[in-house]
């Protein structure tokens, strides 16, 4: 029971992380009917600008204090990500405005590996580390309920905790700001925001800013982890089910889905996945996913799609 | 009109209703439709008139009710069988094939009507080829029939709109169809236009004896060439008639004119 | 000014629906398949043969399979590379486990196997589209990615699911050195493409333009959505399987399942955006431009970086080269979002009217 609670904690702690990057998608998703393939580039990018400007920086200003290191460096790296932002709106949205989503898709794959290239030509493609101290050590809890308690990360914790009051401020700031009401007015329909003056390139940037902002913190968070490497780009692979799972469209469906993929991702490896040879994870999620798809195709919370003539 | 005699009933819709979520289209709608015969369906927007078309080949399924379509029930129609069966029809926002040729399009009309096999078709063997040409062929008097020679290459995107309104007619009459419904055949065009499309649809009407559903808000244009008229409004029948009749028809008069009811 | 049309009338809608209508092209199509059968194996030396010309061939064949899917029946896949693998793999199965199987026997039922992998995985086609759809492709590349990797049956037993092939045989021809692959390979792209052109030009590839272009208007004249798409499905996958059997079999020799990664499956798609999609020349174009393109990078950038006396080594080099890859596509979808078969049609359409402006 307690190793049954122990995966089963193990995978919405991961499955918070993928909300994370899915919820970059669906932003983006949401404001320019873009399916940005380079969200998981972007969190590369990302992680790698925090770690190396958190390496350079004391260098640099010849301080000793990984705070103050810390701090600087995640502002330079938020205002990295904002110009990508910009960038992105400036040199290529901006010429493919009407284009078919098949050719905006292909444009972000396009940008994903530019980013790749970019990131990884600047910052160096070794694994760095990423030190915003985060607690390593690991924790008994529930001692007093199940015979041995379960063991957990604080890290974890931290994590979750963290991916929780982002997706917090992200929705207050979609449901009572004007810039997150003029957000939900683009997703509606593009022309009807725009005539009513809406500027959209300015929304879009806005867009692509949020969504570099949680490609650093799940960029951060993941880093901390596992190091900031290129693997780490890999990570938006994991989250398309996500997405899949919980409609394009939807912000808690990015949030519910994470978890549902995240719990099914583990208690699949590790109760059936001795049985086929191991490493089913990432293909567990997609199939999942895709039998969810053939009975609601537009996902858990997306909207249902009726066709006019 | 010469030579084409109205015949028996060939379409029968019974009690048709139609909601999406909350909103009913349709309600409890019933008319006929005679062969050969011209059948306006007319009222303001929002009537319900294109969702009846779709109901009518099955691009929506209704709640309730029932379609008759040569004797046979079909509570559910669906697009395929209704093709199969003999309908056809055009739509209000033009809906082409917008990356294919006008031949091309028009080709895609007779795509129930060719059997080659994929085999077939990608070594061009004989029958393929055969059938190809024997089409070709059927859609060339088409092509003739509705004056659009000169664009037969030109990719449909490129047309103008009153052409394209043509070639989506065109489309429709290659599938040699024995009930053609056609949403909005004259929107957007000018008085020539018109002229052209009115003409082409009597042509039809009486060189093939093709039955002719149509919606058309020019009432000028709905009372020179329609048999029969039926109304709607806010997804209700209000009246059904001869042209003079349903101009006659009291809350026909009040719904065009506003007046409360 | 030799290419005109004056003078040349049609007289029958046969000769209208040839191919080839212009007997100009007819001549210049033919004078380059000959050139390539003939020519080129006097030409070209073993290392183009190898690091160009043919994975040039196959790619383009992989190309075509993804064009047809794709670009003709508009269901996006980002699953190609899986497809190429199902090939190889069942194609290197039925090669060992049946004996006396001919090669080209092996390859084309390699081909045959991924058709039907690829109607199974074109299922969810007929409920979903667009970007779900693409997601859904994803699941047959991660699934035959881990499969070929940990199911033992597949590679024969064999470790890390690296398997390889003696050279193959056609009748009495073994085909071993690299004049004799291209040939091959030559041999059934020219054959497949021709395929290919009979299948779009004719009611199947209507069918297919019909659902990619509107497919509520396409049910409403008497297509079946599911026989159109899993048609596509099937032969894109037909298609995309040979190549793989292809790949594996002629042009490596032996190989595993990284061979065929996600990363294949996006230059195959990348292949397609960049060529042209929903035209056949488009597949050569694009298979042309991606197999060339790191080559060039490859050789260019350490010169580039001598002259500003810069030491490039060969990891930056390998990041520079995606940096540029990635912002060549973004360029090209801005430029020509229809790919260089478009650039190529218009520049004869001007050839055509030429000195006239229209």
């Amino acid at each position: 029971m307690s190793f049954f609670l122990e995966t089963l904690l193990g995978g919405l702690m991961s499955g918070m992380l993928y909300s994370l990057v899915a919820l970059g998608f669906v932003l983006i998703y949401k404001a320019s009917g873009v399916f940005n393939f380079a969200q998981g580039a972007m969190v590369l990018f990302a992680a790698l600008s925090m770690a190396r400007f958190s390496e350079w920086i004391p260098l640099w200003l010849g301080m000793d204090n990984l705070f103050m290191a810390n701090v600087l460096a995640f502002v330079v790296s938020v205002m990295v990500m904002f110009a990508v932002a910009w960038l992105v709106e400036r040199l290529v949205l901006r010429h493919l405005v009407n284009q078919e989503g098949a050719t905006l898709l292909m444009a972000t794959l396009g940008i994903a590996y530019f980013l790749d290239g970019v990131g990884q030509t600047i910052f160096g493609s070794d694994i760095y580390k990423i030190d915003v101290g985060m607690p390593k050590e690991p924790v008994m809890m529930l001692e007093s309920v199940f015979e041995g308690g379960i063991l957990i990360n604080k890290e974890d914790f931290v994590a979750a905790f963290i991916s929780a009051m982002l997706v917090v401020a992200l929705t207050i700031f979609f449901q009572k700001t004007a810039t997150g009401r003029a957000l939900r007015a683009v997703a509606d329909d593009h022309q009807a925001a725009q005539s009513i003056g809406i500027p959209l390139g300015r929304i879009w940037v806005i867009v692509w800013c949020v969504a570099g902002i949680t490609a650093l913190v799940a960029g951060i968070i993941w880093g901390s982890k596992l190091g900031a490497q290129f693997s780490l780009s890999t990570v938006a692979l994991r989250a398309l089910p996500v997405v899949i799972l919980g409609g394009l469209t939807s912000v808690p469906g990015a949030i519910i889905g994470g978890l549902i993929i995240g719990v099914g991702e583990k208690l699949s490896e590790v109760y059936l996945g001795p049985y086929v040879g191991g490493g089913i994870e990432i293909w567990f999620a997609y199939m999942l996913a895709l039998v969810f798809l053939l009975f609601r195709p537009q996902g858990l919370f997306g909207e249902k799609i009726i066709d006019r003539v | 009109m010469s030579g084409r005699k109205i015949g028996e009933v060939i379409l029968d819709l019974k009690n048709i209703s139609l909601s999406f979520g909350g909103v009913k289209a349709l309600q409890d709608i019933s008319f006929d439709v005679l062969e050969h015969e011209v059948r306006a369906i007319i009222g303001p927007n929002g009537a319900g008139k294109s969702s009846m078309l779709n109901v009518i080949n099955g691009v929506y399924r209704p709640q309730h009710g029932e379609i008759i379509l040569r004797g046979e029930h079909y509570a559910n129609m669906n697009s395929y069988e209704a093709a199969k069966a003999g309908l056809a029809r055009t739509f209000q926002n033009i809906a082409l094939f917008k990356g294919m040729s006008v031949l091309d399009n028009i080709m895609t009309g007779r795509n129930l009507k060719m059997k080659a096999n994929i085999l077939q078709q990608a070594f061009w063997l004989g029958p393929a080829q055969r059938e190809e040409l024997e089409h070709r062929l059927k859609v060339e008097e088409i092509i003739d029939f509705l004056e659009i020679q000169h664009i037969r290459k030109t990719p449909v995107g490129r047309l103008p709109y009153g052409l394209q309104k043509r070639v989506d007619l065109a489309r429709a009459l290659a599938m040699e169809p024995q009930i053609l419904l056609l949403d909005e055949p004259m929107a957007g065009m000018n008085v020539e236009e018109k002229q052209d499309m009115c003409r082409f649809i009597l042509d039809v009407n009486d060189q093939f004896g093709t039955t002719v559903v149509l919606i058309e808000h020019d009432m000028g244009v709905v009372m020179d060439i329609s048999d029969r008229v039926v109304v709607l409004d806010y997804g209700k029948k209000i009246g059904d008639g001869t042209p003079d009749e349903v101009r006659a028809n009291p809350d026909v008069i009040s719904a065009y004119l506003g007046a409360s009811h | 000014m030799f290419y005109r049309e004056n003078g040349q009338f049609k007289t029958s809608y046969k000769s209208d629906q040839q191919i080839f209508a212009i007997p100009q092209d007819r001549w210049a199509i033919l004078a380059l398949i000959v050139f390539a059968f003939v020519g080129i194996p006097l030409l070209v030396d073993e290392y183009l043969f190898r690091a160009i010309l043919i994975p040039f061939l196959i790619l383009s064949l992989a190309a075509l399979g993804v064009n047809i899917l794709v670009g003709y029946c508009g269901q996006i896949t980002l699953g190609a590379g899986a497809f190429m693998a199902v090939g190889a793999y069942a194609a290197y199965n039925f090669l060992i486990r049946i004996s006396g199987m001919p090669a080209l026997g092996a390859i084309l039922l390699g081909g045959l196997t991924a058709a039907a992998v690829g109607i199974v995985f074109g299922i969810p086609s007929l409920r979903v589209r667009g970007l779900y759809l693409a997601v859904a492709t994803l699941a047959a590349q991660f699934f035959w990615d881990w499969a070929f990797l940990r199911v033992k049956w597949f590679t024969n037993d064999s470790s890390s699911g690296s398997v390889s092939v003696a050279d193959i045989e056609l009748f009495d021809w073994t085909i071993n050195t690299p004049t004799d692959k291209y040939l091959f390979c030559l041999g059934i792209l020219v054959i497949f493409s021709l395929m290919a052109k009979n299948l779009v030009r004719g009611s199947i590839g209507r069918q297919w333009m019909a659902i990619r272009d509107m497919d509520v208007a396409a049910t409403v004249i008497g297509i079946r959505p599911m026989y159109a798409k899993l048609t596509a499905f099937a032969v894109s996958s037909f298609y995309v399987g040979v190549a793989g059997a292809l790949w594996g079999m002629v042009h490596l020799g032996s190989w595993e399942p990284a061979a065929f990664s996600l990363d294949r499956s996006f230059q195959l798609l990348f292949m397609v955006i960049i060529g042209g999609m929903g035209a056949i020349a488009g597949s050569f174009f694009g298979a042309a431009f991606i197999v060339i393109l790191p080559i060039f990078l490859n050789q260019m950038l350490p010169l580039v970086g001598g002259l500003f006396g810069l030491e490039v080594s060969i990891a930056l080099v390998s990041h520079v080269e995606i940096m540029i890859f990635g912002a060549l596509i973004v360029f090209f979808l801005i430029v020509e979002p229809h790919g260089i078969a478009r650039l190529w049609s218009t520049g004869r359409e001007k050839l055509r009217l030429w000195p006239f402006p229209h």
